[in-house]
C-alpha cells in the first residue's frame, strides 16, 4: 500500500490569488492512499522543501504529489530534493496548478476545482509510479566540426583550446568557406581575409585540430558521448606531406577551368589551390578536367614537380572513428535566382550578378584585381543598380524570410562601389532596410551620405535597351514609377540552406524548419543544441545570421562541447521507451516514427507456446532515447510504453478524472 | 515614369544651391514622416514636406520649385523642432521659394505678395501699419472684401484707423532695410 502526500504551493498570490489552496489540501486528503497533506507559501524555497523532507519522514511517505508551477519550472528541483531522502526521485508528480490554472482562471471557485481535479489526476498517476534509474554513459573527449567555415573553424579552435581534440571536415579543397571570398566586412570595412586568414593559420598549425578537406561524412551513428562517424576524404591526387606547396604544377597545367572560389568570374587550372591563402596551402587535381586522369596525356605537373608528390592513382579513403559530440557548422548557399526571376533576365544579360560575385570584382586577389569592371565588356560601370531581397521576403518566388545579412551588404557594395569608381551613381532598390547591429544603422546612413539613392520598392523587370540594363522599380515614397538605366545590376540574393542539410540532418535526427534550417532545441534558451544530445549548431545553418552572430554562436557551441567533455561520464535520461518484447509484432512503426534513430529490431530466439521461434522485436537504446514517447503512440500492439508516463498511468489519471 | 538615369547634373548644382543655401543635407532625410505629420497647414498643401525633400533626394528641381508647399508653408518651424535628424525643414521651404522667385515662379501669389507690401510698409513708415498693410494687400491680391467683416469691430477697439503710425526716426529703418535688401540682391 504506497503512503502519498500532497504538497500544495501559495506561490505567493500568484496560486492562492485564485485557488484555494486550503480547501485544495483537504479535498487531497480525501484521494486513495494518501496519508498527508500540507500546504506552503513557497514549497520550491529551501524552509518549503526542507518541510516536505520532514513530513516524508515523519509520515513515512512513499511517494509525492506536489502542486504547484509547471513541471518545467521545477520538478528537476525537487528531484534534486528527493535525492537527499529515502525516497526515489521518479516517485513525483508534479500538478500544474498555475500556468494552466490559476493564471487563466479569475473565479476562485472554477479555479479551486480544477485544481482539485488536476491534483486527482496527478494522486492517480504518482499510486502507479515506479522507482527509475539513470545509467552512466561514457564519454569519448574528441569532437568532430563538420564545415570550415568561420563558424566552424571557430567553434574548433575554441574546443581545441579548452584541450580537447576536433577534427574539422571541410568537403572544399581549403577551409574558409563564404567568409574568405568577402573583399570586406561591414560595418568596420575589415578586410575579410586579413581577419579570416590568421584564423585559418590557426585551425592548420593547432596540435589538436585534424582537418579533412575534400572530405564528406558519409554515415553517422550512435549517441551522445559516442558517434560513430565514417568519413570520406576523396581522393586529392597529391601527397601532402612530401607537396611543398610551390605551386609550380598549377602554373604548368594546360587545363583552365572556371573559378569556383571566383564565383565563375575567373579561372583556375585543373591543378589547383582555390586561393593564394588557402589552408591547407597545396594543390588538389581535379579529375573532371585534368588532362591525364581523362584521357592519360600532359602529366605535366608531375614532370615539374621536384618533390614527386603528385599520385594519379590516388583513391578516395573512409575512416571510421568515434566522437563525443559533433558541431554542424556547414553554412548556407545563395538561392538560384536564375531559375527563380525570369523577370531579372534569368541568367541571360552577364551583367546581372549576385552579391558574392561583385565581392570576387571588389577583393583585390578577384579576378579583376579588385577594379570593378563588369563581366560582359571589362567595362567599368558607371551606373549600378542594387536590388535587394532577391528571393528573401518572397514566398513566392523564393522563401518568405529576411536573410539578415543583405541590408548590411548591400549598403557596404554600395559604399564599396561609390568610394572605387569617380562619378558613379548607385541606386539601391529595397523594402525595407534592417540594420540592426553594432554601428549598423549609422553605416547605412553613410552610405547615404556617400551618394547612394535608396529607392523603396521592388524591381519589376530587367532588360536590355541600348547596351544599358533597364530596371523598373518603383519608388513608394514619392509615388512614382521609375527607371534606372544600369551598366550592372547586383542582385543581393538570398541565403538558403547547404545542400547537405537534408543529408547529415536526417542522418543525425536533426529536425529542420519548414525553410529546411536545421532547429534549435529551444528559440530563446537552448539555441545552439539541437533536440538530439551532443549535436550543437553552430553558424549559418541554422538560419541565416552575418558573421558576428556567427561567431558567437561557434563559441557558444564550443562550450557546450567543453562542459560536456568535463564530465567523464553522462547521466542517461530515466523516463525513457522500453519494449515489451512478448507483445512486439515486429511491425516497425516505432523504428520508423523514432527522430533520435534509438529503436531497432533486434532478432531474438525464444520458446513461444513451447515452439523455439526466431523473429525481430524492437529494441531501445536507452542512450538515444530522449523519451519523446513517439514510439508508444505508434505501437498497434501496445509493446512499446514510456517509463514514467506509462499507458497505465495514464489511464488511471483518465479514471481519476472521471470516477472519483 | 521619373527616369533616374537621365537627371541633369545641372538639375543636381541647382539643387545643391537650394539646399546649400538652408545648411540641409539631403541625404540626412530617411523620409519617416513626422514633418509633415505635425505641419499645421499640410491640408493645404500639393506636396507633403517629406514628399519635397524626397523629391529634392530624387532630382525633381522642376516639380519642386513649380510646388505650392514651400509658399503654403507658414514658417512656424514644428517639423525643424521635431526633426529626427534635424533637419532645417523650414529653412529648405524658404530657400526654394527665393530659388523660385529669382525664375520668376510664384506659384501661390499671395504670401510673396504680402512679403511685398510688409517690407514696403516698413522702409516707409519705420513699422508695419496694420491699416495700411491690409488695405494695399487687399488691393494688389484682388481680395478685395476680405477681413472687411472685421473692420467695425477693430475700428471699435481702435485696431485700425485713419491715424498713420510712424517711427520718430524712418530714415534710419529705411537705410536699414534697403541694407538687408541689397544684401539679398548680392547674393
Amino acid at each position: 500500500m504506497s503512503r502519498i502526500g500532497v504538497f500544495v504551493c501559495h506561490c505567493g498570490s500568484n496560486i492562492a490569488g485564485t485557488i484555494d489552496v486550503e480547501q485544495l489540501a483537504q479535498a487531497a486528503r480525501e484521494f486513495p492512499h494518501v496519508v498527508h497533506t500540507d500546504d506552503y507559501k513557497y514549497i520550491c524555497s529551501d524552509t518549503g522543501q526542507q518541510s516536505i523532507k520532514d513530513a516524508i519522514a515523519e509520515h513515512k511517505l512513499d511517494r509525492i504529489v506536489i502542486a504547484s508551477c509547471s513541471p518545467r519550472m521545477h520538478e528537476l528541483t525537487f528531484r534534486k530534493m528527493l535525492e537527499s531522502t529515502d525516497v526515489n526521485p521518479y516517485m513525483l508528480e508534479v500538478a500544474n496548478i498555475r500556468e494552466q490554472c490559476s493564471w487563466v482562471h479569475k473565479d476562485k471557485d472554477v479555479g479551486t476545482k480544477k485544481a482539485i481535479d488536476l491534483v486527482k489526476m496527478a494522486a492517480a498517476k504518482v499510486d502507479h509510479d515506479a522507482p527509475l534509474f539513470t545509467t552512466a554513459i561514457p564519454i569519448n573527449k574528441r569532437a568532430l566540426v563538420i564545415g570550415g567555415g568561420i563558424a566552424g573553424m571557430q567553434a574548433a579552435l575554441d574546443i581545441a583550446d579548452a584541450g580537447y581534440p576536433v577534427t574539422l571536415v571541410e568537403k572544399e579543397p581549403s577551409l574558409g568557406g563564404k567568409m574568405v571570398m568577402l573583399d570586406k566586412t561591414f560595418p568596420t570595412l575589415d578586410c575579410s581575409a586579413c581577419i579570416c586568414t590568421p584564423k585559418m593559420a590557426d585551425v592548420g598549425s593547432h596540435p589538436l585540430i585534424t582537418i579533412k578537406t575534400l572530405s564528406e561524412v558519409e554515415q553517422i551513428t550512435g549517441y551522445v558521448g559516442n558517434f560513430e562517424v565514417t568519413i570520406r576524404e576523396k581522393a586529392k591526387y597529391v601527397d601532402y606531406d612530401s607537396c611543398t606547396g610551390c605551386g609550380l604544377c598549377e602554373t604548368k597545367c594546360p587545363s583552365k577551368v572556371t573559378s569556383e572560389f571566383n564565383q565563375g568570374l575567373g579561372l583556375r587550372k585543373a591543378i589547383y589551390t582555390p586561393f593564394a591563402q588557402a589552408v591547407p596551402n597545396k594543390p588538389t587535381i581535379d579529375a573532371a578536367h585534368c588532362r591525364k586522369l581523362l584521357e592519360g596525356k600532359c602529366g605535366v605537373c608531375e614532370k615539374v614537380c621536384a618533390v614527386n608528390a603528385i599520385r594519379f592513382d590516388d583513391v578516395d579513403t573512409t575512416s571510421t572513428e568515434t566522437y563525443g559530440a559533433i558541431i554542424l557548422a556547414f553554412g548556407y548557399q545563395l538561392i538560384n535566382w536564375q531559375e527563380l526571376y525570369g523577370e531579372y533576365g534569368g541568367g541571360l544579360y552577364q551583367d546581372v550578378i549576385h552579391g558574392l560575385q561583385f565581392e570576387r570584382l571588389l577583393n583585390a586577389s578577384g579576378p579583376t584585381e579588385g577594379h570593378i569592371q563588369r563581366p560582359s565588356d571589362g567595362a567599368e560601370p558607371k551606373t549600378l543598380a542594387i536590388i535587394k531581397c532577391v528571393g528573401s521576403r518572397d514566398p513566392h518566388k523564393g522563401r518568405s524570410y529576411c536573410s539578415r545579412a543583405c541590408c548590411m551588404y548591400a549598403a557596404k557594395h554600395a559604399h564599396q562601389y561609390l568610394d572605387k569608381v569617380d562619378g558613379a551613381k548607385c541606386f539601391i532598390f529595397y523594402m525595407d532596410v534592417r540594420c540592426a547591429g553594432k554601428g549598423y544603422d549609422e553605416f547605412y546612413m553613410n552610405t547615404q551620405h556617400d551618394g547612394a539613392t535608396y529607392l523603396r520598392g521592388r524591381v519589376s523587370k530587367i532588360y536590355e535597351e541600348n547596351g544599358k540594363l533597364v530596371c523598373l522599380g518603383e519608388d513608394t515614397l514619392s509615388g512614382s514609377q521609375v527607371r534606372v538605366d544600369a551598366d550592372m545590376v547586383v542582385l543581393e540574393t538570398a541565403m538558403v540552406p547547404a545542400d547537405d542539410a537534408n543529408r547529415i540532418g536526417s542522418m543525425l535526427g536533426v529536425t529542420r524548419d519548414k525553410d529546411l534550417w536545421l532547429s534549435e532545441a529551444h528559440p530563446k534558451l537552448r539555441p545552439v543544441e539541437t533536440n538530439s544530445g551532443g549535436i550543437y549548431l553552430a553558424g549559418t545553418c541554422q538560419g541565416p545570421k552575418d558573421i558576428p552572430d556567427t561567431v558567437a554562436q561557434a563559441s557558444a557551441a564550443a562550450m557546450k562541447v567543453a562542459i560536456l567533455f568535463n564530465k567523464d561520464e553522462l547521466e542517461s535520461n530515466a523516463m525513457i521507451a522500453q519494449s515489451n518484447s512478448s507483445l512486439c509484432n515486429s511491425c516497425g512503426a516505432c523504428e520508423a516514427i523514432c527522430p533520435y534513430q534509438a529503436i531497432t529490431l533486434e532478432e531474438i530466439t525464444r520458446r513461444e507456446n513451447s515452439v523455439m521461434v526466431t523473429r525481430k522485436v524492437s529494441k531501445v537504446n536507452p542512450s538515444l532515447c530522449q523519451g519523446c514517447g513517439a514510439c508508444t503512440v505508434a505501437c498497434r500492439p501496445g509493446a512499446m510504453d514510456l517509463k514514467g508516463f506509462s499507458d497505465e498511468q495514464i489511464m488511471r489519471e483518465v479514471d481519476a478524472l472521471c470516477q472519483w | 515614369m521619373l527616369d533616374l538615369s537621365s537627371i541633369s547634373d545641372e538639375n543636381y548644382e541647382r539643387i545643391a544651391t537650394i539646399t546649400s543655401e538652408a545648411a540641409v543635407d539631403l541625404h540626412d532625410c530617411y523620409q519617416c514622416g513626422k514633418c509633415s505629420a505635425g505641419c499645421p497647414m499640410a491640408h493645404e498643401m500639393d506636396l507633403l514636406p517629406r514628399q519635397v525633400l524626397r523629391a529634392l533626394q530624387l532630382g525633381q528641381y522642376e516639380q519642386v520649385l513649380n510646388a505650392k508647399t514651400p509658399w503654403i508653408c507658414a514658417t512656424c518651424m514644428v517639423c525643424s523642432a521635431r526633426c529626427p535628424q534635424e533637419i532645417n525643414i523650414h529653412g529648405l521651404m524658404l530657400a526654394v521659394r527665393h530659388a523660385a522667385k529669382q525664375q520668376g515662379l510664384r506659384p501661390v501669389a499671395e504670401p510673396d505678395i504680402f512679403d511685398d507690401i510688409f517690407i514696403s510698409n516698413v522702409r516707409l513708415f519705420g513699422k508695419s501699419n496694420e491699416t495700411i498693410l491690409a488695405g494695399r494687400y487687399n488691393l494688389a491680391s484682388r481680395h478685395l472684401m476680405q477681413d472687411m467683416s472685421n473692420v467695425p469691430r477693430m475700428a471699435a477697439r481702435k485696431m485700425v484707423g485713419p491715424k498713420v503710425h510712424t517711427v520718430k526716426n524712418r530714415k534710419a529703418v529705411r537705410e536699414l532695410v534697403d541694407r538687408v535688401l541689397k544684401r539679398g540682391e548680392e547674393q
